[in-house]
């Protein structure tokens, strides 16, 4: 087959980074390699953040992100605190306190353990009785039994994601190519050579995969297999009304996330599964999770009875086999690296971007990175393995 | 948790002229048929009729066309579902619904969706003002009602609910400040006639221009409201010459005081059900705007999906009663009811029907199109969605800002996202997107359908429960 191909820069002028999947983590790698020096593309099959970056319910917790990851969580916290600073955007990131309920033993027990694992990362997490949990937070139904309390917590407006970076990547000179779907990569005297739909090629020394949970399929191109799942989370939002809570909420056994914006709209999260996969995206929500994780929200604030369901929509999550994330080297392939599938990975995505990119310009990342190599499929006939 | 009906073929939703008669002829061949409706009786808008406990004060009014649907709808063996909000609908054909006794739900083998039109307003400066409300809202107040908008209404904007709203006003003993029409005065004579798209009605055009004409209401042909102001507990409309694209241009402008304005610039396909489904849909301009890909039978591209009526595009109610038996002739057949020679026969009669109206009705449908230009000349400062109030100038400076899909464009702006959901704004916002990228209305795509198809109250959804009640599904990992 011939086709005429649209040649970006040829294989002798190739960008010195290509960053594949243009969510949170890609944004922010893009503008930190750019920022470091490097010439850099950034590529998405669709728009700016408009998967899981850009319709997760933008809770910016310690209380549910995993243990481990709470130093991570707590610099990007205060990166999307500071976004205006150092993107000239935000995305209305607001510092509130944190609750997280217990409503019977069982979840008492839980929530303390819960909390004492985060603070021995560093999460100032303390335990509330209801009357102090009531004081931090009036609208709470009074028969909670225990609540656990983080001062670092807060939401961003995360539709507003890749309005935010769109700035950031204007200034930083990042060349975006947005809905040009990469269709294969491959490597050839030290530059690789990147097919898109319609012909379109693109040449670079170095590649980002940052496709969240397309991040399995987007190793295969380079011959590689890390299995990751899909979870396909439902989030529903209300109407505007008044003002009915202050903090952020969760549950002990972490499904709910509950906020309401400065707009008066309250956020239903929590991680209800709907029906949906990789290759179809999220398809619909399934009524009975819709109707399960509403209701524990009104159990929670009661006042919130008062609201009308204006909004229900799906996003997908990425979760490794340990449920960490894989940032690092691609096993085996030089000059390709891979950022994401973090648990909560909105709440840490800035940051996780940040560290991918230190490594990547050859300096001392900031934290530790994820090494991939851990995940390798063992399945026989995989030769990385 | 919900009263659940699973004897169910077919779930019908929508009671206006398509939808009755999707139930009622797929009922005939012995489906088991539910329809379901927000409003208290069948109908739809065009046949909307009063509350039970309301009687005229001239007299009882002759039975019309409504009654006549109604009355075969009783006779019927159709489960009716009156004063029931259906919230969502998923692929496995399950719907659910909220009403007077909690939610509910149904499975069932087929579904017909029959949800009618949205109204376009082209906004203006004060579009959003107390008492300036659209066409069909009126109708529905004078309908209804029998409530005037006002005392003294500006009637504006283009089509045949113009005239149609215009006679009603007067007929109802109201007055009508002037009659503002965007299209010049041969097209609009030429609309007159087929205005309730039956050329069996004509003498009734004909009567509603007369009865315009006696009572000497100033008439602006091609001309559009430039803007509305509230002055001294009154409303100041301006007027303003428009070109054949519909755009404000140059001219002299006139001022007509009034104390309601209705205003109007067509009909919007409903796709909602269609849209939150993922059925293919195709954008027309002259049928409206986006509409669900059909076949000749009302069967969208999702399986046991079926669409009927003016949600497939403007075509009028006596098209839309033709095209729901159709599609309930499609059902009775598809669900195995009616052998293929007994389909093929009542299938093309009723077509043949369906054509002869829809040349009325598409014609009328093409003259409340909005042509491509006509939301050039709104001005920056105008609010385009008026739930969250976001103005023509914040649509283009999203879209200048890299904004090129009608998704990106709601989630930087929050057009669309209030409790219209998208249904009054998206339309001129799509236009607005699709001039100010340089591009294709089909380029800039539509917003994505999303549950709940309309505002559904939490405590109707969750009902009365304790904690125990809530099937917790396993903790998040540590």
């Amino acid at each position: 087959m011939t086709s005429t191909l649209d040649v970006v820069n040829p294989a002798d002028r190739p960008f010195d980074a290509a960053v594949i999947g243009a969510g949170v983590m890609g944004c922010s790698t893009a503008f930190h390699l750019a920022q470091g020096g490097m010439k850099v593309a950034l590529i998405d099959r669709g728009q700016l953040c408009r998967e899981a970056s850009g319709v997760n319910a933008g809770t910016l917790t310690l209380h549910m992100t995993r243990a481990a990851l709470v130093p991570y969580a707590m610099k990007a916290w205060e990166m999307w605190m500071t976004a205006e600073q150092w993107l000239g955007a935000g995305v209305l990131a607001t510092h509130v306190p944190g609750l997280t309920l217990a409503f019977t033993e069982a979840e008492c027990e839980m929530l303390e353990q819960r909390a004492a694992a985060r603070r021995e990362y560093g999460a100032n997490i303390n335990i509330l009785t209801p009357q102090q949990a009531l004081e931090v937070e009036p609208g709470l139904n009074p028969r909670l039994l225990k609540a656990a309390h983080c001062d670092i917590d807060g939401f961003a407006t995360a539709y507003l994601t890749g309005r935010a970076f769109r700035q950031g990547l204007d200034a930083q000179q990042v060349a975006l190519y947005e809905n040009l779907p990469v269709e294969a990569v491959d490597r050839r005297n030290g530059v690789f050579r990147i097919s898109c739909r319609g012909g379109r090629v693109l040449h670079a020394r170095r590649i980002v995969l940052a496709g969240g949970v397309w991040i399995e399929p987007m190793l295969a191109w380079l011959g590689v297999r890390i299995p990751i799942k899909t979870l396909i989370n439902q989030l529903s939002i209300t109407e505007r009304m008044r003002p009915v809570m202050r903090t952020v909420m969760s549950v002990a056994n972490g499904l709910l996330s509950l906020k309401q914006f400065a707009n008066g709209t309250i956020l239903i999260g929590g991680g209800w599964q709907g029906i949906g996969d990789r290759e179809r995206g999220g398809v619909e929500a399934v009524p009975e999770n819709l109707i399960g994780n509403m209701r524990l929200a009104r159990y929670v604030v009661p006042a919130m009875s008062e609201g009308r369901i204006a909004r229900i929509w799906l996003g997908l999550e990425a979760e490794t086999a340990d449920a960490m994330p894989i940032i690092g080297d691609v096993p085996g392939v030089e000059d390709a690296y891979v950022v994401g599938s973090a648990h909560s990975g909105y709440t840490s995505g800035p940051f996780m971007g940040k560290i991918i990119a230190q490594y990547i310009l050859g300096r001392q990342p900031e934290m530790p990175l994820f090494d991939p190599a851990r995940l390798l499929s063992r399945h026989p006939g995989n030769e990385e393995a | 948790m919900d009263n659940v009906d699973k004897d169910v073929d077919l779930v019908v939703l929508g009671a206006g002229p398509a939808g009755v008669n999707a139930a009622i002829t797929a009922n005939r061949h012995g489906l088991k048929v539910v329809l379901v409706d927000q409003n208290h009786a069948a109908g739809g808008q065009v046949f909307r009729p009063m509350p039970e406990t309301f009687t005229p004060s001239g007299g009882s009014a002759a039975p019309g066309e409504g009654d006549e649907l109604r009355q075969r709808l009783a006779r019927s063996q159709v489960r009716v579902y009156f004063n029931h909000t259906v919230w969502n609908v998923s692929t496995d054909l399950r719907v659910d619904a909220v009403g007077p006794d909690g939610p509910v739900h149904w499975r069932c083998r087929a579904l017909v969706v029959a949800s009618g039109t949205t109204e376009r307003v082209v906004p203006f400066p004060g579009w959003t003002l107390p008492n300036v409300m659209g066409l069909a809202a009126a109708t529905i107040l004078l309908k209804s009602q029998k409530m005037l908008p006002g005392a003294d209404t500006l009637v504006a904007g283009c089509g045949p609910l113009l005239t149609a709203v215009a006679a009603g006003i007067v007929d109802g003993g109201g007055r009508v400040a002037a009659l503002v029409d965007a299209a010049p005065r041969s097209a609009w004579l030429k609309a007159s006639p087929a205005m309730v798209s039956r050329p069996d009605l004509m003498w009734q055009g004909v009567k509603w221009l007369a009865q315009i004409k006696t009572a000497g209401i100033p008439i602006f042909s091609a001309h559009a409201i430039e803007k509305v102001e509230a002055v001294d507990g009154r409303l100041r409309a301006t007027l303003a010459p428009v070109d054949s694209d519909r755009r404000i241009g140059g001219g002299e402008r006139h001022a007509v005081h009034a104390d309601a304005v209705v205003v109007g610039n067509g009909l919007v396909p409903g796709t909602d059900v269609t849209r939150l489904l993922r059925a293919e849909h195709t954008f027309n301009r002259k049928l409206g705007g986006w509409v669900a890909v059909t076949d000749e039978y009302c069967r969208t591209s999702v399986p046991g999906l079926y669409a009927a009526g003016d949600g497939c595009g403007i075509s009028g109610a006596a098209a839309a009663i033709h095209h729901g038996e159709l599609a309930g002739l499609a059902v009775a057949h598809d669900v195995g009811s009616l052998d293929e020679h007994s389909f093929e026969r009542e299938a093309a009669a009723v077509q043949r029907r369906l054509s002869k109206a829809r040349r009325f009705g598409q014609a009328m449908g093409a003259l409340m199109a909005l042509p491509s230009r006509q939301v050039e000349t709104i001005a920056p400062d105008t609010v385009v969605c008026r739930c969250e109030d976001v103005t023509r100038a914040e649509i283009d400076a999203a879209v200048a800002g890299g904004a090129r899909d009608m998704n990106q464009l709601k989630a930087w702006t929050r057009c669309g996202m209030g409790p219209c959901q998208g249904r009054s704004c998206g339309d001129v916002a799509a236009e607005l997107a699709a001039l100010k990228a340089g591009c294709g209305r089909s380029e800039v795509g539509f917003f994505t359908g999303r549950a709940p198809l309309r505002p559904v109250s939490l405590e109707q959804l969750t009902g009365d429960y304790d904690y125990a009640d809530i099937p917790l599904p396993k903790a998040a990992p540590l």
